[in-house]
């Protein structure tokens, strides 16, 4: 077993394509003398040498999918922001906060240079003018690294005006979270980098591409999303298309957490890999704890509808995930053996959405406080059966027609397609939902085990002639 | 050979750039291009429920009720019709089940935590979430979880309670106060469920504003204290009227209940209010039902004024000024006041002054206004103002003296349709939208307006657009000659430039267009108080006028009080003024009689009597026509319609003004300007330099005063911020002082003893003073004959 003292959870065993943690394995690689000696900032300068347009084509070509959660390709995101409009922004999304994912955290912590390289990239290709990057107020070492790294390439000349002596210039800002989960949905971290309280923007205009930060274009890229493009760079497109899939090209980093032997950080590639080989494999999570049955597990994220043994041989590809229910996301796969509490696990996540959601709109605010509140009754044995429609109910208020859920044999379930409708502005509302729907759909007999248990009366009790 | 014929299309219209084909519940519908969906449907005849969507404000899109179903071209998807635009061949769907259910789930939603106290809540009966739960609610509650818990309700400011657990959270009252009123001063606190509206810890909702979001809350979380526990809605009567607090003239409906006024409310009348109310007009309904009103007429019998019979009073009001003609002849009899009435008021008054008693000497402005030929300028609307490219400001702070104005123009400004440059001796509500502030020290107006001409920016702004110029009286403590040339240095600067008279009092538009202004060789209202202070006037007639307190220099309203040998008030409460009255005609006030008031841009809209007079009180407009027959002359007036119809008649530009042209228009017709009325002459402004030890005084009003609509109003009374002397705080600094520290303040006349307040909004060598505040009396210290006034400031 592979694992470094100095990045804790991340873990290398195997002989895989490294894109992003090709320094993780050195404890110093935070700093720029490390990076330098690795390579570091050498895709920069070959960026820097061709012209923006076709570092955009190269970013197009290599299909790089936005790993913060929608897997938008990052290139056409770039190409939807309105040519001429001056400034222009680029934010990164450091604020990682969706349960069970801790890959950002670590990319910044460990690789923080990277990421700096990889703003600077996406910045000249896309001619941005300002970069902004946001990082999620709890994470006080990556907050302290990439601060310090951000100085060190300030002062090398890697950062600001006329970098490596050539016309383009541009400054990087820091900026702390202020700890609010709903941060992390791109809209809502723009208000909160405008100073105000971090509550998702109405929609439309649906993008910030074209109406962002302080008003202006901006382009909204996740942490990992940057972190890939300084190897890009170098190695270009077609050995970045050559790992993975044609539709899920490269690597991507997932967090496994639960009920694993081994859970951690890996990195994967992408496409090809799948749940089986990442719970199971033996370079990587080396299955289930204790020798246990896998009963369910959460592919992408605390929002993410839930798996269950049968969709172990999906592969890590945005499309086929989809059809069969549920989502790639962050590519946080939670994990949970036959032992689980099925109720009370659902209660756990959806009682930290509802208590993230930010208060904007109505069927989150109401309808995720009041699905916590049934499901905290049944959880507790105090439920009715009347408890366990009702909060479908609720979520038919959240999210109106058929919510996607997996394939059940079992049950005789056909699956229900991502994505799903929602009756709110983003997506905190469905997701104190999709956990709920995910548990009552797939295991009802564990909620309704929960509502026996509350009718059965003690003999005592029910002694004769007691009144 | 062959021709080809034009081919010509007569029955086909050209097709309409901005029209949208859309389907709304499977009829086809003709929506405009940027419409909302929320919009197109109400053409259409379809109501989607809505909380947060408010025609007024920016759409957020927050509660979530307008949820309806669309479908562009890709399928049937939730849509938000609140922030939608309509798209070509978009299919609306607002009936379907789809759509109810959505709709349905809100509600349910938004009822979760509401704790449904309909029964003792003011709201019950006219409450939006009430009847759209009957309308579009799921009928019956799932919720069975405890509710929400919050203090009920608090205090956000003096007059407005907010109840949390009945609110919503729809953002209306936030949004209203960030937006339109621009006192961003109440908020969302906390988050998720736990999301709740507040102030700033130690700063209450003191907007002049605040009764607004009461109006617009679709739930009864926010109440007034004037309305609290009064009445419940289906008991209520109401009738639209017109506000006459001041002079924007803003629509409002008055409700009352078993003869009593409750409440007003803002009615959204395009071209004026857009719905919105100041407070001090919301509220100071309250002096009406006082216990101080007059309730009959009295008449002076030695120290005492007694109550007489109205034949009584009426006789001896006559022998007043039957006697005076004879002592003095026409010329020392006058008529001041009756800006506060209705159009029929000041044209009876009128008429009585001129043609049955014969004296030019009839003026409705109290020496805080500009001429009234400022009237004959080419004249602006409120919405002229508003939609201009530029906005000149040489007035009042309009948010002290005509707020819904400043709530149009700062629109204005915010929407960046308008820029505004302001001269102003003291910075207003609206320096901080303005593109150009530019200060002045009073007196110095022209070289100001000269300076700022010079400046090529500006002249290349006013070249770019319509321009208007919104004149007034910006300080009281100095004479109008250097804002009217002032005034025009600027008109020969952009000479296609309107002007919006900054005229404050309620009707005194219309009282000086009806004719309510001087005859022939008359007097205004300074130069009647002199004459009387000269002892040249036998009988004064105050007509709702107080120059006691209302005239800025206190001295000589004094001294014409007293030597004023006879003086007639008609008056609702007993002033400073009119207790030193021989007679007093007790007059009934807004709210308890009909008529028209006209506003600062000429619009006529009528007024409603909505409660019985009090006591035995009478419109002024029947006082008059009374005491004409006693003085042996008949108006011809049996009812206040006859009045219109006459004003109609004999008034240049009032012809379109008549009872069904007002019954067709909410909005009211604009009246055109009397012939009579002649555009106001560029005058000699000769100033004096001040001296450098001394203070150049600026007073002007603010919108709280002891004006007696306020101080009657027990909701409101306590609102006057008080009369200390602002100074610049380098200036505190020069004279020696601190804050908060009483100083004297020594001018030619008189010594006045004022604490002092730091205020970086005061110009620099300059003192502001709020003129009829609480406190020590500024009048004082005005001489309304001197160019300007300049006081010294010493230490005690």
């Amino acid at each position: 077993m592979t694992t470094y003292p100095w990045a804790p959870g991340y873990i290398d065993d195997g002989d895989r394509p490294k894109v992003v943690t090709s320094r993780f394995h050195l404890e110093d690689s935070y700093t720029l003398e490390r990076f330098l000696a690795t390579g570091g900032y050498e895709g920069l300068k070959s960026a820097l040498a061709r012209t923006p347009t076709a570092i955009h084509d190269d970013v197009k070509a290599a299909t790089v999918l936005g790993r913060g959660g929608a897997g938008f390709p990052a290139g056409t995101k770039w190409g939807l922001t309105p040519q001429g409009v001056w400034p222009r922004y680029l934010v990164v999304n450091g604020d990682e906060s969706e349960p069970g994912t801790y890959k950002d955290r670590l990319l910044m912590e460990r690789d923080p240079h990277q990421l700096i390289e990889g703003c600077l990239i996406a910045s000249y290709a896309a001619g941005l003018s300002q970069c902004f990057l946001y990082i999620r107020g709890e994470m006080a070492l990556a907050q302290e690294r990439v601060a310090t790294a951000l100085n060190e390439a300030y002062a090398a000349g890697y950062v600001g005006k006329n970098i490596l002596g050539t016309d383009f210039s541009i400054d990087i800002v820091l900026h702390w979270g202020a700890g609010a989960y709903v941060v992390g949905e791109e809209t809502a971290l723009i208000e909160s980098l405008e100073g105000k309280r971090g509550e998702p923007r109405l929609k439309p205009p649906f993008f910030p591409a074209a109406v962002g930060l302080y008003g202006r274009p901006t382009i909204v890229n996740n942490v990992e999303t940057l972190a890939n493009l300084p190897w890009l760079m170098v190695n270009g497109p077609s050995a970045y298309t050559a790992i993975g899939t044609a539709t899920s090209p490269g690597t991507r980093m997932v967090a496994v957490s639960g009920h694993v032997q081994r859970p951690g950080v890996y990195e994967i590639v992408n496409g090809t890999t799948t749940f089986r080989d990442l719970l199971y494999g033996d370079e990587f999570c080396q299955g289930i704890r204790d020798g246990n049955d896998l009963k369910a597990f959460v592919p992408g994220g605390g929002s993410a509808p839930w798996f269950t043994p049968e969709q172990l041989d999906l592969p890590f590809e945005g499309k086929l995930v989809g059809a069969a229910g549920s989502m790639l996301g962050s590519g946080a796969i939670m994990v949970m053996d036959h032992t689980t509490d099925i109720p009370a696990a659902a209660l756990t996540l959806t009682r930290f959405y509802a208590h993230e959601s930010c208060g904007q709109c109505t069927p989150c605010r109401e309808g995720g406080t009041w699905l916590e509140r049934v499901l905290a009754r049944v959880v507790d044995g105090r439920g009715t059966y009347a408890d366990l429609d009702q909060m479908f109910e609720i979520g038919e208020s959240i999210c109106p027609g058929t919510f996607p859920h997996a394939a059940s044999t079992e049950l005789g379930l056909a699956a229900a397609p991502f994505p799903y409708k929602m009756t709110t502005i983003c997506f905190v509302g469905p997701s104190a939902y999709a956990p709920v729907h995910s548990a009552l759909t797939l295991f009802r007999s564990e909620f309704e085990a929960k509502i026996v248990e509350r009718k059965r009366i003690p003999v005592t009790a029910q002694a004769v002639g007691a009144h | 050979m062959t021709t080809t014929e034009p081919i010509i299309e007569t029955d086909v219209p050209p097709a309409d750039p901005n029209a949208v084909q859309v389907t709304i519940n499977g009829v086809p519908h003709t929506a405009r291009k940027g419409q909302l969906v929320i919009e197109a449907a109400a053409d259409a005849g379809e109501y989607i429920p809505r909380f947060c969507y408010h025609e007024r404000m920016t759409s957020v899109g927050k509660c979530r009720m307008c949820l309806v179903e669309c479908d562009s071209g890709r399928g049937p998807a939730v849509t938000v019709s609140c922030m939608v635009p309509v798209a070509p061949d978009m299919k609306i769907d607002t009936q379907g089940e789809n759509t109810k259910r959505m709709q349905e789930g809100v509600l349910e939603l938004l009822l979760a935590n509401h704790p449904l106290d309909c029964p003792v809540c003011d709201k019950g009966g006219e409450c939006p979430l009430q009847d759209q739960t009957l309308s579009n609610g799921p009928g019956e509650s799932r919720y069975v979880e405890e509710k929400r818990h919050y203090e009920k309700p608090i205090a956000i400011s003096d007059i407005v309670y907010l109840d949390r657990e009945r609110c919503i959270l729809c953002d209306r009252c936030t949004r209203f106060a960030d937006e339109v009123a621009g006192d961003a001063l109440i908020h969302f606190s906390g988050r998720g469920n736990n999301t709740y509206i507040t102030t700033y810890p130690d700063e209450p909702f003191s907007s002049y504003f605040s009764g607004n979001t009461v109006q617009i809350c679709p739930v009864g979380a926010l109440t007034a204290k004037p309305y609290r526990f009064k009445a419940r809605p289906w008991d209520l009567t109401q009738q639209e009227s017109t506000c006459t607090t001041c002079a924007v003239g803003c629509r409002t409906v008055v409700q009352s209940s078993k003869d009593e006024l409750l409440r007003y409310m803002g009615v959204d009348s395009d071209p004026v209010n857009h719905g919105w109310m100041c407070d001090r007009g919301r509220f100071n309904f309250e002096s009406v039902k006082s216990e101080q009103r007059v309730l009959q007429p009295m008449v002076r019998n030695g120290d005492s004024l007694e109550p007489a019979s109205w034949s009584a009073a009426f006789a001896e009001a006559a022998t007043l000024i039957l006697e005076a003609k004879a002592a003095g002849g026409v010329e020392s009899i006058a008529v001041i006041g009756g800006a506060r009435g209705t159009n029929e008021d000041a044209f009876a008054w009128a008429r009585l002054g001129h043609e049955v008693i014969g004296t030019p000497n009839v003026y409705s402005q109290m020496g805080d206004g500009l001429p009234v030929g400022l009237l004959g300028l080419d004249r602006a609307t409120i919405d002229d103002a508003a939609h201009a490219t530029t906005i000149i400001l040489l007035g009042p702070d309009l948010k002290e003296e005509l707020p819904v104005l400043y709530l149009r123009l700062r629109e204005a400004a915010e929407k960046k349709r308008s820029k505004i440059i302001e001269f102003a001796p003291k910075q207003t509500g609206l320096s901080r939208y303005a593109w150009r502030q530019i200060g002045y020290e009073p007196g110095t107006q022209v070289s100001a307006a000269q300076t700022a001409l010079a400046d090529p920016a500006i002249a290349e702004q006013l070249g770019k657009g319509s321009v208007v110029i919104v004149a007034g009286r910006a300080n009281l403590a100095e004479s109008s000659a250097a804002t009217i040339a002032a005034l025009h240095t600027l008109l020969a600067a952009a000479p296609g430039a309107k002007v919006l008279p900054a005229f404050r009092r309620g009707n005194v538009v219309g009282a000086l267009q009806v004719g309510f202004r001087p005859g022939k060789g008359g007097l205004d209202t300074r130069g009647t108080l002199q004459a009387a202070a000269d002892g040249k006037i036998d009988c004064l007639v105050l007509l709702g006028a107080d120059p006691l307190t209302d005239f800025p220099d206190t001295d000589l309203a004094r001294r014409a009080l007293a030597g004023a040998r006879r003086i007639i008030a008609i008056d609702t409460f007993l002033t400073k003024s009119s207790s030193l009255a021989n007679v007093v005609l007790a007059a009934s006030a807004y709210g308890e009689k009909a008529g028209t008031t006209t506003n600062l841009e000429g619009r006529v809209s009528t007024v409603a009597r909505q409660v019985t007079p009090a006591g035995s009180t009478r419109p002024d407009w029947m006082i008059a026509t009374e005491l004409a027959l006693e003085l042996g002359s008949d108006l011809g007036y049996g009812r206040v319609e006859d009045v219109t119809a006459d004003i109609a008649s004999k008034v240049d530009g009032f012809d379109g003004v008549t009872a069904e042209a007002l019954a067709a228009d909410s909005n009211g017709v604009l009246a055109g300007v009397p012939a009579g009325i002649d555009p106001i002459n560029t005058v000699e402004v000769v100033v004096a330099e001040r001296n450098a030890y001394d203070f150049r005084l600026v007073v002007s009003r603010t919108l709280y005063d002891e004006a007696v609509g306020t101080a009657t109003s027990p909701s409101i009374a306590h609102l006057p911020r008080g009369s200390v002397l602002h100074l610049h705080p380098l200036d505190i600094e020069r004279v020696g002082t601190t804050a908060g520290t009483d100083v004297k303040v020594i001018g030619p006349r008189s010594t006045v003893i004022f604490n002092t307040v730091a205020d970086e909004s005061v110009l620099r060598g300059t003192a502001f003073v709020p003129f009829n505040n609480p406190g020590p009396n500024v009048g004082e210290l005005i001489d309304c004959f001197a160019a300007v006034n300049d006081v010294r400031i010493e230490n005690l």
